[in-house]
């Protein structure tokens, strides 16, 4: 237990410094295809406007009060022993902090609702 | 000026995209939906020519929607993500009636007398029922299980004998719900199945229904003709021994693929697809492909099966030869390639590339493209021979 936590401490505590070292931002052109991305390819588990599906709603009211480091770790490591699979493989850590973004801001639910 | 006047008058017929409310006299068995989900609307289309006919509007949220069809073939009924469930008039181009019957489905059936529609649903969690004509609630089968809390249902399926089976992805059991008394159903519950079931089909004869697993290998088999004998673990541990992938969707299954005795299913976390030998439910073989596989579909004759892949490997489409368990050829539609629908006969396939907003049609013989169609975002394609097809 104990080991877990500390092996969860340190993951955030690195987590925090990939999103300090990544500040700089996906492209413009990136950044529409991480959009797309984000509504078709994860839409097809959480809802094409974010609503849930197979996995939770993700629309900014459902990830309030949620540690951007949490967010950003579930999206990079998956949830192991759940249908959340790890984006860490297929995406940068710059990428992945943008779509954290763009979820807790609420521009993602814009974009869906487009 | 008359004719540019007339050419003015079809042009807004057109524009106005469902012939103003005329309906066509022509049969309907060379018809089928292309879904839209993007743009919550659906293309009629029809295999004959191979072109659109018309678009219908207003349709919701429709991604990972699914059509069935009145056992006439002239309403499509769809089932969108946003607990919609829309009925088409495919001669009048026109939405009949839409409900939103809960806040978030997945699926759905026709029974087996035409006369019931039911949806599967995640939140909440279970299975509604609707009169088919008039789209009235039914009945409503909640997915309870341990204290309480509902589950979500998947892999819901017409069966012989005027049911519907279907599987609850949270708990992990298959029900039975006999209808034949349509406002009081008869529930069969199989507990403890196997964990996730993920999706699920029943053979073409009405006979055994499959459901595939997320959280461990292999599938659940029950025998609807000897439902006492309980649920079956079949291909068990196909997985052993080799490191699973990620898993970025998940795979469908959708009718039965069968050729020569044997059937084609997609293996969960594996760039296979895996062969069942019918007579003993062994896994007999193991053909490597290009991605995880989604669906994988057998050409209507059965000599050939077609299968499209998981994100990142979805611009592909490979073929399948079911004597040598081969593949033969690998085609590339372009990114997002979602569904593959086989005319009534098989002579052609329609495909949908969701990122290059094309419907690409096939020469299923030569593989070469014939035929291409705008679509927007388009995702599930479905042809009206559904109709007749337990199970579809
Ligand atoms: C194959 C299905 C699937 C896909 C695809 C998927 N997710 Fe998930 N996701 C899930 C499930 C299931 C959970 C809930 C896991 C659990 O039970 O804890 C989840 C959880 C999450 C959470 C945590 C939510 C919370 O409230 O704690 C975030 C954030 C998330 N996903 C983001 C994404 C993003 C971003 C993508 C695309 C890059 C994505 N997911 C693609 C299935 C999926």
């Amino acid at each position: 237990m104990w080991r877990r936590t500390f092996l969860l401490a340190a993951s955030l505590a690195l987590a925090g410094l990939a999103l300090a070292r990544d500040a700089e931002v996906p492209d413009s052109a990136r950044q529409v295809e991480l959009r797309n991305m984000l509504l078709q390819d994860c839409g097809s588990c959480h809802g094409l406007t974010l609503k849930g599906g197979l996995g939770p709603a993700l629309r900014p009211e459902n990830l309030a009060g949620k540690p951007r480091e949490f967010l950003f770790e579930t999206i990079r490591l998956g949830r192991p022993g759940t249908a959340m699979p790890p984006w860490g493989p297929i995406l940068k850590d710059a990428e992945i902090a943008w779509l954290v973004d763009q979820l807790v801001s609420g521009k993602a639910l814009q974009e869906a609702q487009r | 000026m008359k004719r540019l006047s007339n050419l003015f008058a079809l042009l807004l017929l057109w524009t106005s995209g469902t012939f103003a409310g005329e309906c066509s006299l022509r049969g309907t068995g060379d018809l089928g939906v292309v879904i839209e989900r993007a743009s919550g609307s659906v293309q009629i289309i029809e295999t004959s020519g191979n072109t659109a006919i018309a678009r219908v509007t207003g349709l919701g949220d429709l991604s990972h929607a699914s059509v069935v069809y009145s056992r006439d073939e002239r309403y499509a009924y769809v089932f969108g993500r946003d607990g919609g469930l829309s009925k088409i008039d495919l001669l009048c181009a026109r939405l009949v009636k839409r409900i939103i019957q809960s806040g978030n489905s997945i699926g759905g059936a026709i029974s087996q007398d035409g006369s019931l529609v039911a949806v599967s649903n995640y939140t909440p969690g279970g299975v509604k029922v609707f009169d088919a004509d008039s789209l009235e609630l039914v009945a409503d089968i909640p997915a309870t299980w341990g204290n309480g809390r509902r589950s979500k249902v998947i892999g819901l399926v017409d069966a012989p004998g005027e049911r519907f089976v279907f599987s609850l992805w949270d708990a992990g059991e298959i029900w039975i719900a006999d209808m034949k008394d349509p406002k009081a159903p008869k529930i069969t519950r199989f507990r403890q199945i196997g964990r996730n079931p993920y999706d699920a089909l029943i053979t073409p004869d009405g006979r055994y229904y499959i459901a595939g697993l997320f959280g461990e290998d292999g599938m659940a088999l029950l025998d609807l003709w000897h439902p006492e004998r309980g649920v079956r673990r079949i291909l068990d541990h196909y997985g052993r021994g080799e490191k699973k992938l990620p898993v970025y969707k998940m795979p469908h299954l959708e009718g039965w693929t069968v050729a020569g005795g044997r059937a084609f299913v997609p293996a969960v976390g594996l760039h296979a697809v895996l062969v069942i030998d019918l007579a003993t439910w062994q896994e007999v073989g193991r053909i490597p492909v290009y991605g995880q596989p989604v669906f994988v579909e057998a050409r209507p004759d059965g000599r050939e099966v077609w299968v499209n892949f998981a994100f990142p490997n979805n611009e592909k489409v490979q073929v399948i030869d079911t004597e040598s368990l081969k593949v033969v050829d690998t085609l590339e539609p372009g990114k997002g390639v979602l569904h593959m629908e086989f005319e009534p006969r098989g002579e052609e396939v329609w495909i949908s590339v969701r990122d290059r907003d094309r419907v690409q049609v096939y020469d299923t013989a030569s593989h070469r493209l014939v035929r291409e169609l705008p679509a927007q975002k388009p995702s599930g394609i479905f042809m009206t021979w559904r109709a007749h097809e337990t199970g579809l």
